[in-house]
């Protein structure tokens, strides 16, 4: 019998490869080939002019430069602006930008110009020599200005605001009103990316003699690019196959698409006959695809005696930055996944999504939950503090309980179905933080630290993620005649582990050995239809569908088996890629099976000879049944009803100098529920880049733009990604594994889980180690210091929310 | 991310990169490329000429001798620190050589090229400064000696001319009954300096009789302070020499702070140093 894989710790078989240095990405691709043309963009120095007048006169003066190209040669579709990928009613005034600016530029990085050359240093060359005018117009930066909207990003954007949507669930004002006790607060959240290891790239190399055009995109979404390619460059979508080799990392901002260069690199390969090839340096990245984060929060509460919340009133300001190609999906998870596992009685959300001279906003990691989460705790924290109560008991009392799933909220998700919690146990989960962290014996610690001058503090943040959301993923699972199992599924790969996670699933559902089976992503020649990876949702959509395809290639390989084996199917078992009639010796391989389900007019090798038309069939029947195909193979798609929600809490327990004010990790707790766990040294080692990336926006990362829209630390000298001494040395992780009831192996995503709680759990920690509240994040030594100043006359509370 | 056109030279020998420097006014010297490379890729620097130093002879050296470290323009970060001799000569030299980046940037990056490149959040820079070292420097023009208090024209711009190669730095050896320490703090391990603090002290029979503090990352060149005689206040007494700014990462106010926390630490420090070695 073959062991069970499915829950086992199977080391990643994709790490060799990685770590050798073996991993084939964009920018390795047709290096060969001499052929190969280079492209570098012009992008505005300024984040909001008019564009006067474009010179590119001297640019093809220079030596190597092959083509430039501004929006003036653009024409069709490609003239037109990007696709805003996902509308929304109340997306009343959404906005993108065009492949090359027309007369406007937005924000500092917005693409002017594209010039092709022999090789990437004549193509930087030739963009310094093009010469724009510009008519400076003054810029929005940041919410505030937006909100104040003295100017405007657009013309003919009114007041900044590119939509406003409100949700209520009850009447929460008025619950409020009649609330025992009432609290306000206004919370901040700062902009931070997703910032890959690898940034964007595209290569396109068109066939003249086949008219075919081939696409490799370092995106999250083959089918994507595939479908805006086609349609901006007006050909038929058969001609086009999109590839996404390894990808290094994406977080969200490799699913928006289509890039300006993923557009023109194809238009420019089309164009000129010859391969062209785009890589983004990290300059570009940072000033030139997607932030994420920032957020102004007003929130009115209301609650009782046990802190149990009747009434629950959030209002914010959602900075989209210059365009919306991704609608609204951001703040719609903000307004949604801030209720976390808690039933507020009555819930209002309103939000304003708002345009500044600023990068575009796309999701990244936690798209829009961090901020969510960070309001609902910071409002669990002050009621607890107000109260006087643990902060744990505040958030068991408004928990919502194991036997009411499926829990309904009364609103409507960012996948436009209900928001409806299909299952977990909260309770459960929060005993075991309590436990991993030492949250009751935290108190003697705290004693045992002020004892040598020390100062502590402990916080914990809980989060519930919807994951694995539609439309819809589908697999193609074959048995080759070897026995070997090739799948297809059509969702990208950005360093998951997707070829040992579903290879496992794979060998389970089949009974084949892990080693035979082969996994391909992100190829729309061998999966056509398809979405993307994103929203925590390969696992619980692919996943599914692999097993459902496997099943389905299971079934007919006993058929085939039972058959040959001349016995019933119930009395069959595979193992080990070998089907035998249980109890007996009689067993067929599955290669064999393969070959006996394609009968064959000529052998090609001594196996297939047991195919061939005088060898198998009844000569009375057609020799492939009516309700049959040839080929042992199975194809499945799997569409959920909606999406399934995991939950975690995390713990952490930071010290802060009393003297420099700088903010040490002591302790980082994580109890995490994603359903059944496929493999779980996969699930914590997202877990463990989440917390990382989770620190890193709570304690280092912020995109600091000036006045004049200027970001000040594009490069990863200022942007301070946390280094390997900046993260905890050890997370201490539990999980629970509440089953989904809505897919056939009862697991949830675990993609963006380790990142959602950071910003709340830290600044929970950090108020318990000062003794006063923390409402913005990030928060660097400096802006500790100098709330300690700010805060230095008030009486110093020993236990601030812990109560006492 | 690409630097534009530039030719470059390998030179074999001393004299051959100062002709070439002599006979190009765009020339610039390339030692580990630590900091002059990114500034080329980022088109931040534009040279005509580049002068790789990297092949010239004998200047890989880190000598040791009574008067104190010679440290030769091709010896990386990683070598000095390696050197126990050169940690028992000058302790200060591995104390602040520690925080200079990381392990992969200090196999690279020359210790004499930081001191070059005169950026004032360096801890090099301020190193000698404090030690009251100097630097060798050769053209074709002749040799000078040029002393740390003379070295450090303003921010990312030291005093020597274009076409002139800092063969050499010198440290000056810890004198008896001196002592050093060094502290600071930074955003994350290894980055530059929000502030950095040296202290080097010379004391008789436990009396402190002579005491200068000097620091990374509070005004546009590396300062520093002689506080003998405000030794209750060191911290007032430095930062009425010092300029701490705003930027992206702290406050002024922040900077002042930390010079407050860290000066008297140090000195403290430099103060058990030196009791400590005569103790041993
Ligand atoms: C990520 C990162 C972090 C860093 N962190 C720190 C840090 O915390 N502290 C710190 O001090 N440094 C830091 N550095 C800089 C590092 O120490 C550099 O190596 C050093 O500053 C310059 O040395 P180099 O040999 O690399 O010089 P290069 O980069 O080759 O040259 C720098 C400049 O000095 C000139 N030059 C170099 N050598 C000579 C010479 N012999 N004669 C004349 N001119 C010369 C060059 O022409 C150039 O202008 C960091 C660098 C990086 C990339």
């Amino acid at each position: 019998m073959t062991t069970k894989l499915f829950g086992a710790k199977v080391p990643r078989v994709e790490d060799q490869r990685f770590l050798r240095g073996q991993g084939r990405y964009v920018d390795d691709l047709l290096t060969d080939d001499p052929r190969l043309l280079h492209a570098a963009v012009l992008r505005s120095p300024h984040a909001h002019a008019r564009i006067v007048d474009i010179d590119v006169s001297d640019v093809l003066d220079l030596d190597g430069v092959v083509a430039v190209w501004t929006w003036d040669d653009l024409t069709g579709p490609m003239a037109e602006p990007l696709p805003l990928l996902i509308p929304h009613p109340t997306l009343t005034h959404g906005r993108t930008q065009y492949a090359l600016a027309r007369d406007e530029v937005n924000y500092v990085g917005e693409a002017i110009a594209f010039v092709v050359a022999v090789d990437r240093y004549v193509a930087e060359d030739a963009v310094a020599r093009i010469r724009v005018d510009y008519e400076h117009l003054e810029p929005v930066v940041g919410i505030d200005a937006a909100r104040a909207a003295r100017r405007t990003v657009h013309d003919d954007v009114p007041d900044n605001v590119g939509a406003r949507m409100e949700q209520e669930n009850g009447d929460a004002r008025a619950a409020i009103a009649a609330a025992p006790h009432t609290l306000t607060l206004d919370l901040d959240i700062e902009r931070s990316a997703c910032t890959p290891m690898e940034g964007r790239g595209t290569v396109a190399r068109w066939d003249p003699d086949t008219s075919r055009l081939t696409v490799w995109s370092s995106t999250q979404t083959s089918t994507g690019v595939r479908g805006c390619v086609a349609a901006k460059l007006e050909l038929d979508l058969a001609k086009v196959d999109v590839i996404t080799p390894d990808v290094g990392g994406g977080f969200g901002v490799k699913v928006v698409h289509p890039w300006p260069e993923e557009l023109l690199v194809p238009l420019a390969a089309k164009t000129l006959g010859r391969p062209v090839k785009y890589t983004e340096d990290r300059r570009e990245h940072f000033i030139s695809s997607a932030h994420e984060r920032a957020q102004q929060h007003h929130v009115e509460v209301g609650f009782d005696d046990d802190g149990r919340v009747l009434g629950l009133d959030v209002e914010f300001w959602h900075d989209h930055g210059a365009y919306t190609p991704y609608g609204l999906i951001v703040p719609i998870i903000t307004s949604t996944q801030l209720l976390g596992p808690y039933k507020p009685q009555n819930y209002r959300v309103a939000f304003e999504s708002l345009y500044t001279n600023t990068v575009i906003v796309t999701p990244y990691r936690g798209a829009g939950r961090p901020q969510g989460c960070f309001v609902m705790e910071r409002t669990m924290d002050a009621i607890a503090a107000y109260l006087g109560k643990d902060r744990t008991e505040v958030r068991s009392t408004n928990f919502i309980q194991p036997d009411e799933f499926p829990y309904e909220h009364g609103l409507v998700f960012q996948d436009g179905r209900e928001l409806t919690y299909d299952s977990g146990d909260y309770p459960a989960s929060l005993a075991k933080l309590k436990e991993l962290v030492g949250w009751d014996e935290f108190e003697e610690f705290r004693a045992e630290m002020a004892a040598q001058g020390r100062k502590v503090g402990i916080g914990l943040a809980c989060y519930v993620e919807g994951t694995g959301v539609g439309p819809y993923e589908g697999a193609h699972v074959h048995i080759e005649t070897s026995g070997k199992v090739k799948v297809a599924t059509g969702l990208t790969t950005q360093g998951q582990g997707h070829q040992t996670a579903f290879a496992q699933i794979v060998a389970d559902t089949l009974g084949v050995r892990f080693e035979d089976v082969e996994i391909t992503t992100g190829d729309t020649r061998k999966m056509p239809y398809a979405v993307g990876t994103f929203a925590s949702r390969a696992a619980v959509m692919s996943g599914s569908a692999i097993h459902l395809a496997a099943l389905r290639a299971k079934e007919k390989a006993l058929r085939i088996a039972a058959e040959a084996l001349e016995a019933s199917e119930d009395d069959l078992e595979i193992a080990d890629g070998v089907v035998s009639v249980k109890g007996t010796d009689a067993s067929i391989d599955l290669g064999t099976v393969a070959v006996l389900s394609n009968p064959l007019r000529y052998a090609f090798d001594e196996a297939s000879k047991a195919a061939t038309q005088f060898s198998v069939g009844d000569p009375g029947k057609p020799p492939v049944a009516e309700d049959d195909e040839p080929g042992l193979e199975g194809k499945d798609f799997y569409s959920p009803p909606r999406s399934t929600f995991a939950n975690g809490m995390h713990a952490v327990i930071v010290e802060t100098d009393p003297d420099t004010a700088e903010i040490t990790i002591l302790k980082y707790a994580v109890v995490h529920d994603c359903g059944h766990l496929i493999n779980p040294m996969i699930v914590e080692g997202q877990i463990h880049g989440g917390v990382a990336q989770g620190v890193g926006g709570a304690l280092y990362e912020r995109m600091a733009y000036d006045e004049s829209g200027q970001l000040l630390n594009a490069s990863f000298m200022d942007f301070l990604m946390p280094y390997v001494t900046e993260v905890p040395t050890s997370i201490d992780i539990d999980h629970l594994e509440t089953p989904s009831p809505l897919n056939p192996l009862g697991i949830k995503g675990a993609g963006e889980a380790g990142v959602i709680p950071s910003a709340a759990v830290f600044a929970a920690a950090i108020e318990d180690a000062e003794g006063f509240p923390i409402t913005a994040m990030p928060i660097s030594p400096s802006e500790l210091f100098e709330l300690r100043l700010a805060h230095a006359d008030e009486p110093h509370p020993t236990s601030p929310s812990l109560g006492s | 991310m690409k630097p534009a056109p530039f030719a470059y030279l390998r030179p074999a020998t001393l004299e051959e990169a100062l002709a070439a420097l002599a006979g190009q006014q765009g020339a610039k010297v390339l030692a580990g490329g630590q900091s002059l490379v990114p500034l080329l890729s980022m088109r931040l620097a534009a040279p005509s000429t580049l002068v790789d130093i990297n092949a010239l002879p004998d200047l890989s050296h880190v000598a040791v001798s009574d008067d104190g470290v010679r440290i030769g323009a091709l010896a990386r970060h990683a070598e000095v620190l390696a050197s126990r001799e050169a940690a028992e000569r000058q302790p200060l030299l591995a104390m602040a050589l520690s925080h200079v980046a990381h392990a992969t940037i200090r196999n690279r990056g020359t210790t004499v090229g930081s001191l070059v490149h005169a950026d004032a959040a360096a801890e090099m820079p301020m190193v000698l400064r404090l030690l009251e070292g100097s630097v060798d420097v050769a053209s074709v023009r002749g040799r000078r000696t040029i002393p740390a208090a003379e070295l450090f024209a303003g921010p990312l711009e030291s005093t020597l001319a274009q076409d002139e190669i800092a063969v050499e730095a010198c440290f000056p050896a810890l004198a008896p009954g001196a002592g050093v320490a060094f502290q600071e703090i930074a955003r994350r391990h290894g980055d530059y300096a929000l502030v950095g603090v040296a202290a080097h002290v010379e004391t008789d029979g436990g009396e402190v009789t002579r005491a200068r503090v000097g620091f990374v990352s509070v005004s546009d060149v590396p300062v520093v302070v002689d506080v003998t005689d405000s030794l209750d206040d060191p911290a007032s007494a430095a930062l009425a020499e010092l300029e701490p700014a705003d930027d992206i990462h702290a406050t002024a106010a922040y900077r002042a702070h930390l010079v407050k926390v860290l000066t008297p630490r140090v000195l403290a420090d430099a103060v058990h140093h030196a009791r400590d070695r005569k103790k041993s």
